[in-house]
Order: C-alpha cells, then structure tokens, then sequence
C-alpha cells in the first residue's frame, strides 16, 4: 500500500457575507484506506498545529445515512464514486499526484456558512410547509388495519431513503430542490395514510420550494445522478402529476397554507 | 440523599394505567403559559418536542446539528421491537418485558420496562399512521424479522434504514408543529449549561453554532434527551457529534448519573485501519448466520494471506468454545472471544500501534453450499459497504471485523416519570439510565426512544407543570446572568489554555485509548486502577495545553469538540469509577475476576442488585456512591448461559 501525496484547492470563506476563494495545501502521505473526511481530519490537524485555522466542513455521521457531510469534489457533489456520500468515498479512488478541488454546495437556496458549509434549512422550510402527515399523537388505528401493497410500499421506501443532503441542487444547473421535494411528496402520496392531505401538500410544498430561490426542474437529471441514495427523477414526473391534479381540484380550506 | 423511583406498587400489568389516571392534567387553555425545553432531536426528543407541541405547550427544541432531521437516531439498522404478536408466534407484554429483563442481566426496574413492553404496541401504530414505509407482506401486512436474544418475531424494521424513518417520522411530526408554532427550533445550537433556579431547573444556555452568540432559554421543565456518551472511547459506531456535555452539564447541578460503566460493544464492525481513524463502522449482525469467524493458530501466519493458511492452522474459536451456539453466541461473549484471541497476538488485518485487532468473517464455506448468488441476495448491500471501506472484495476475501462500542445502557438516573434527581429536569431515551439494565437487546434502542418521546414524556412533563406556576424570571435574575457568565468563562478557558500545544483530538483519542483499554469489553481492578490514576492527569493536561485556534465569535468546530473533551474526561473517569465498585459481572460490564467456571459473566445478586447513582461533589475525582436497590417480583434472576 503506497501512500498519495495530494494538491488540494479549498474553497475557504470566513462567513456568508465576506469573499471566498481557492486555497491550496499539499496533503502529503495520505493512505488509501482513509475516507475523504479522514484525510481533510489529517490536512485540519496539521493546520491547527502550524497555528493555521482549520477547514471547516458539516459531517456527523460518517456512515452515510445522516446527510450532514458533502462537498463538491472535482465538480461532482460526493466525489467521484457513485452512489457514495462524502464520508463514505475513500482515498483508494485517486491516484499519487492528484488535483483535488473542493467547494461547497453552490445554490443561492444554500449560503455558505463558512467555507465547505452551508445553510441547508431551507430543506427544512420545505418539509415544515407539508412534508408531513397530520397523524397526532395517541390517535392512531391498529398499524394492521391499514393495509398497503408491498410494492406500493417499496417504492414509498425508494422515494424516502433521501438523506436530506442537497447532492441534488448542487449538481442541478437549474439549483434546483426538485428531487428533495419530489422525495417527500412521493414518500408520503404512496402511503394510503398521506391520501387526505395529498393535494395540499404537493401545493404548498412546490410553492415553498420556489419561495426558497430553487430553480426550476428542466430535466437535465444530473440530480440523479449525484444522489447517493439512487433516487429516481422518476419522483419529479410523478411530483408533476400530483401538481397538475392538485391545481384541478378544489383547495382543501382546512389544509391549505395560511401562511406564506 | 434518598432515591425515590415513584413507580406505581401493585399488579405490573396494570401499573401504568393507574398512573396516568393518578397524574395531574393541565387545563387546555393554561398549557400555552407553559414553556418547556428539550434539548435533542432524536427519537426520544422529537418526538416528546412535537408531542408536547401537539398537546399546546410552548417548546422550544434545540440540536446541534443543522438539521433536527440529522440526529444519530438516524443510524439504527435493524429495526424496532413491538410485542404485537402479528406472527401468533406466543409474543406477549409480558414476554417483550422478561425479554428485556432478562437481557438487561437482572440490572433494570420493573415497572420501567414493563411500561416500555407495554407501549411499544401504540408506537408501532402511531408510526405507520405518520408514513413510516415499514417492511410488508405482499398481502399488505406488517412483516417482522426476528432479533438476538428473543425466540419471537417481533422485530418491526424498513429495510436495513429503521433508525432513519422512524426519525424521519417524528421529524415530519416535528416540523409540522413547527409550522403551527408550537415549537421553536434552534438548530446548530448547542446546550452548555442549565439553569438552576432555587434548585430547579429553568432554562438552558446555549452557544448559537454559527455565530458563537450565548444565550439563556428560559422554561418551566428542561427534558434532556441527548443521547449516549458512547464517543468517551473516541471510536465508536456513534456519530463525530455525540457528546455527554448536555447530561454532565446536569450532572454538575446535582443530577445523579447512573450506571455508566455499563456500555455496549457491537461484536461485527469494521476494524480499525490505522491511526487517522475518525470512527467505526457497524455491520449488521445478521452476517454470523453465515460467516465462520476464525484467526490463525499460529501467531506467524497472521501476516500471511488467508487463502493460504489451510484448514488444519486456523482456530474457528466460537465454535470450539461454544458448540451450541457456534458463531451465534450473545453480542458480549463474541466480543470478547475476539479481543482474547487478538491479546494473544492471533489478530489479523494491519497492525496499528502495536496491535493486529481483528478476526476473519468467512464466508468461503457459505458460498460453496449456497452459492454466491444466495450470499449476494442475502447480503449483497453490506458486501458493498465493506468493500467501498476496505477496498477488498468478501467475496474472494475473508471479511475482518472487529468489536466496537454502540450504546450505552447507563445515564442519568430517573425515576419512574422520567425526572432526574433535579426537580424539572427529566431524561429520555438513550441519555437516561432507565430500561435496559446492564445489556441492551438489539431493536429495543429505537423502542425506548419513542416511547420516552410519544408516550411517557407528555404525560409526566403534563403531570409536573400541573404542580408549578408558570415561570416570571427574566433574563436579569442573578442566577441566569451567573450561568451565562459561566458558560463565556469557560469558553475563554478553552481557548486561551497556558501553554496551547496539542490539538483536541490528540486528548480525545488519548482518553478513548485509556478507556478502551482498562473500561472497555473486560475491565478488571489493576487496569480500572491505572486508568483512574492517568484521567485526572490527561485533564489537568488538556486544560493546560489544549489548542483551540480561531475565534469564539463565529463557526468554530475545534472550540465545540473542546468543550465536548473536557466533559468526556470527566464522564471518563467517573465510568471506572463506577466499573471498579462493581464487583461484580453483569450484562456488558466483565469483571475478569468474576466469571463462572466457564470463563463467562458471574453475577452477584446479594451485594449489586442495584443502580449504582453517583452524585457530583465539586470534585470529578470524588463522586458519592447512591443505591438504588432493585427487586424482582415479576421475574426471577437466573444464570444466563449459551453453551
């Protein structure tokens, strides 16, 4: 096993408002069993003892079901490997002399908080706004009562492994949350428990998403293709028709937005 | 100091019910005047935060992460225990309950985990109406799989991701409350101080993560639900996040904090690659249905490649140690067989430090009797994790695993409504202490965590506002400005130490090393002694010569892991603390001088049954021992054995 010594360019920022830009730093002796996240702990430690600051990156989890980690490394939210978060790409994926561009997830929808951050509770607005089932504490029938087709089901649990990390709006020319979006609103359309208050939630929560500054879907499904978690762009067509159905039928009074 | 657990006396069966009818209610209009603070948004605190919400109460939520949906809940695997009975297979309440006793090694309440059994029905329901897309049946039912520890099939699951739409359950019910307005979310904001008003507890502290500002959250009850403190060993299954600072910050208020020495080690990770190694990965358990586990015989052939080494050299040590249960055996006898042949050299995979720490997982036989098309559909998504770690194709190669800590059993001590020792504080899910004695059973992590959250926490915080009058202190009250103060103080500390020179995780590794070594799978007086001795002076180090660079004023992750540290060094210590005045082994705790003839666990039920509470003196290196004695009126002890 041969150790990498590596060239990477670091999008550093100091904050949301102050100008960011490129820093290079060699990260020598890097072995390849490390995880992306593992070699940028080994780049961050040596830093901090040369009494520089280190990089500053969201990750929590480091076994790619969280959603907190992700950067765009050489253009490609996640890295190189696909299907993979960024805590999950190891260094056996590039070779001794490498170029390494690092950048934080780009959408105006997204800020950077600080260098390879950003303000990803947007997202959150999105789910707050209908990405929910009004299922109250205590209320609930037997969980047998209600019966679902096993396939049905499967393709509810396809749409909700989505991780919540905007892979998707990063690799979007558009910036756009559509495959965030269309996740939640196909997870829970599938569900016969997410029936009464389907229309609604399609309107409210495309609404939202534009509201937030995403762009808009143009088919290119890059998002796809950037996804760790494999999501269809086939959830975005089916999104559409819940869109177009909810827009034919009558507003629910009860459950429509109020607020915007 | 007396410990009242407040548990309800009288039939188990019926102990809950008559509870809840004895608890106070607060009327409907008055909940609004009512704020109440939970800090976590996992399982156990989004689901109490919404249900609270739901109820009319003001609650303001926090979490350190950017998202509430982000919470280690996430992770969980397998899937969620329920005493349904939909397989008519003979589960029970009752069964679910002995289950859970039993496996806790005789070491839980009673009246705890019958509760516990009890509602894991109602969560099963409430899920499924959120959306949860549990595993089906094609005729539409609910499927199950079954679990370590447990003859029935009562294992509710969504693929190999529970953890994550259980969360992402309770998150939508969250964010829907959210939207209402009946919760305030304050993500990336992390809790560094409770306030103590009069001995109660009324607010928190919190650092906002990215702006570095210190603010005081006043309420009238505080739920903590913070998690585990598993990340005291530095490597763990647990996430970089995961601290004890909101649960030690409590403890240092006079919250008792119970049983930490029992913590759980998961026997199938992925083992330790090198010294840059950031964290552990967990493979589900369920390989060992099919894998041989096996280290060379010879100390000189563990370098070799195993394709090599042939069958007469190779010591399938489960099998020979355990005939009955083979490669099958319990979590914590697998563990530690691993870690006794690797002490004896036997280890495969890279040295690091020292040491080969880990042991072949085969599935060579498997494959030639099944055929790789079988493994592949019985395993094919773990195979690709392994591989996308270690660069080495199962398939081919043996699998090496290692054990590593997962969960931690003890916690702040609470009583029956879930309260710690601090009147208006109480604890959920994994940060207390409560149901699962000294060994946790696999998907019952997920079980307590909702069942805290949904169906425990509103009506006990309910029960306990009913006797308080809504708060008027303001943020002018000495003892809030004192806490704010406190919290800067010891922010400048960290980042203005006498002579900076090593960074955070230098200590932190350090101390995960100390307990990994001495207060780890088997732990024994000598070691715990040692490790006693070397804490006290790792901290005195990190406080002296701990290197924070940058600024308190804005996103600083360095300043956060500081702050974390020095709470784990203290937590650390109080963990041997607790492992050398258990005498005894019980569950995960492994006293190597207490083991039957044998070599397994030995417990001794005369002198600890009970929960070991250890109250803060002002000194970490002093804590005041408090008993709890448990009894057993509903299932007798007995001696666990699967031989």
């Amino acid at each position: 096993m041969s150790n990498l010594n590596l060239t990477l360019h670091v999008w550093r920022q100091n904050s949301p408002h102050e100008k960011g830009g490129f820093v290079r730093y060699e990260a020598t002796d890097i072995t390849t069993h490390m995880s992306f996240l593992e070699m940028l702990d080994v780049v961050n430690e040596r830093l901090i003892e040369s009494g520089e600051l280190p990089i500053s990156f969201d990750h929590d989890c480091r076994e790619g079901i969280c959603g907190a980690c992700g950067m765009v490394i050489n253009g490609a939210p996640h890295g190189p490997q696909k299907a993979t978060t960024t805590c999950q790409l190891h260094m056996r994926q590039f070779k001794d002399g490498d170029e390494v561009w690092i950048e934080p997830w780009r959408a105006g929808a997204f800020p950077v908080v600080k260098d390879l951050v950003v303000d990803r509770s947007s997202f959150d607005r999105i789910i707050q706004s209908g990405g929910h089932i009004g299922a109250r504490t205590g209320s609930a029938p037997d969980a047998n009562e209600i019966l679902i087709p096993k396939g049905q089901c499967d393709e509810a649990m396809d749409a909700a492994a989505c991780i919540g990390c905007g892979a998707c709006v990063a690799a979007c020319p558009n910036a756009s949350a559509s495959l965030f979006t269309a996740a939640k609103v196909s997870h829970l359309g599938l569900m016969p428990q997410g029936q009464p208050e389907r229309n609604d939630r399609v309107r409210n929560m495309v609404s939202q998403h534009d509201a937030e500054g995403f762009g808009s879907c143009t088919n290119h499904g890059e998002c796809e293709t950037a996804c760790p978690k494999g999501i269809s762009v086939n959830f975005i067509a089916r999104m559409n028709r819940d869109l177009l159905k909810a827009a034919i039928t009558a507003p629910n009074e009860l459950t429509e937005r109020t607020k915007p | 100091m007396e410990l009242r657990s407040n548990e309800p006396t009288g039939p188990i069966e019926t102990r809950w019910e008559r509870h809840r009818f004895n608890m106070k209610l607060v009327n409907p209009a008055n909940k609004r005047k009512f704020n109440v603070i939970v800090v976590g948004s996992g399982l156990a605190g989004g689901a109490a935060a919404a249900t609270l919400g739901e109820l009319g109460y003001n609650v303001q939520c926090f979490c350190y992460q950017d998202s509430p949906r982000r919470a280690h809940s996430i992770a969980a695997q397998g899937g969620i225990n329920s005493a349904k009975n939909y397989q008519n297979d003979g589960d029970s309440v009752f069964r679910l309950f002995y289950d859970t006793i039993k496996g806790g090694d005789f070491r839980a309440r009673e009246s705890n985990v019958y509760r516990l059994a009890e509602v894991s029905v109602n969560i099963i329901d409430q899920c499924a109406a959120q959306g949860v897309p549990f595993a089906r049946e094609y005729g539409g039912l609910l499927a199950n799989r079954s679990f370590g520890g447990a003859q029935v099939s009562r294992t509710f699951y969504a693929r190999g991701q529970t953890g994550q739409q259980l969360l992402l359950g309770a998150y939508q019910a969250l964010a829907r409350q959210i939207e209402a307005g009946t919760v305030e979310m304050h993500s990336r904001t992390e809790m560094l101080e409770l306030i103590m008003i009069d001995g109660v507890a009324k607010g928190v502290v919190t650092r906002n993560l990215v702006t570095g500002e210190i603010n005081p959250h006043l309420a009238d009850c505080v739920v903590l639900a913070t998690g585990g403190y598993g990340n005291v060993f530095y490597l763990s299954t647990n996430a970089k996040g995961c601290n004890v600072t909101a649960a030690w910050r409590a403890h240092r208020h006079g919250a008792l904090f119970a049983n930490p020495c029992y913590t759980q080690i998961h026997p199938t990770c992925i083992p330790v690659a090198g010294d840059y190694q950031s964290k552990l990965t967990l493979m589900s358990e369920s390989l060992r249905n099919d894998g041989r586990v096996w280290v060379p015989k010879n100390v000189d052939d563990c370098t070799k490649d195993p394709s090599t080494i042939a069958e007469s050299d190779r010591d399938y040590y489960l099998e020979r140690r355990y005939p009955a249960f083979g490669n099958l055996v319990p979590r914590d006898i697998a563990s530690r067989a691993a870690k006794a042949v690797c002490d004896e050299g036997r280890g495969v995979g890279p040295a690091v430090g020292d040491q080969r720490r880990g042991v072949y997982l085969d599935f060579a036989d498997s494959i030639q009797r099944l055929g790789e098309d079988m493994i592949r559909e019985r395993y094919g998504n773990l195979f690709e994790m392994y591989e996308r770690i270690t660069g080495e194709n199962p398939y081919k190669v043996p699998m090496r695993i290692y054990p590593a800590t997962h969960y931690t059993m003890g916690g702040l001590w609470v009583d029956y409504n879930l309260m710690t020792t601090v009147p208006g504080l109480f604890a959920g899910g994994e940060a207390n202490f409560s149901d699962h004695g000294a060994n946790r059973l696999g998907a019952s992590a997920l079980m307590q965590g909702l069942s805290d959250g949904y169906f425990v926490l509103p009506y006990t915080v309910g029960n306990y506002l009913a006797g308080v009058s809504p708060h008027q202190i303001t943020e002018d009250h000495p003892e809030v400005r004192g806490a704010v103060e406190g919290v800067n103080e010891r922010l400048n500390k960290l980042m203005s130490a006498p002579s900076p020179s090593r960074t955070v995780d230098s200590f932190h590794r350090e101390l995960g090393q100390i307990i990994w070594d001495h207060c780890g799978m088997s732990r024994n007086a000598d070691g715990l002694k040692g490790a006693l001795a070397r804490i006290p002076a790792l901290r005195e180090e990190f406080w002296q010569s701990v290197r924070v660079p940058g600024s308190g004023a804005d996103l600083n992750q360095s300043l956060e892991k500081a702050g974390r540290v020095a709470d784990l060094l203290e937590l650390g210590e109080l963990m041997c603390h607790d492992a050398l005045n258990r005498d005894e082994s019980a569950g995960c705790h492994f006293r190597e001088e207490h083991r039957t003839d044998e070599g397994e666990a030995k417990r001794n039920d005369e002198e600890y049954s009970y929960a070991a509470a250890w109250e803060y003196t002002g000194d970490p290196s002093k804590p005041t021992l408090h008993k709890e004695q448990l009894t057993f009126e509903n299932v007798t002890p007995s001696q666990r054995s699967y031989k």
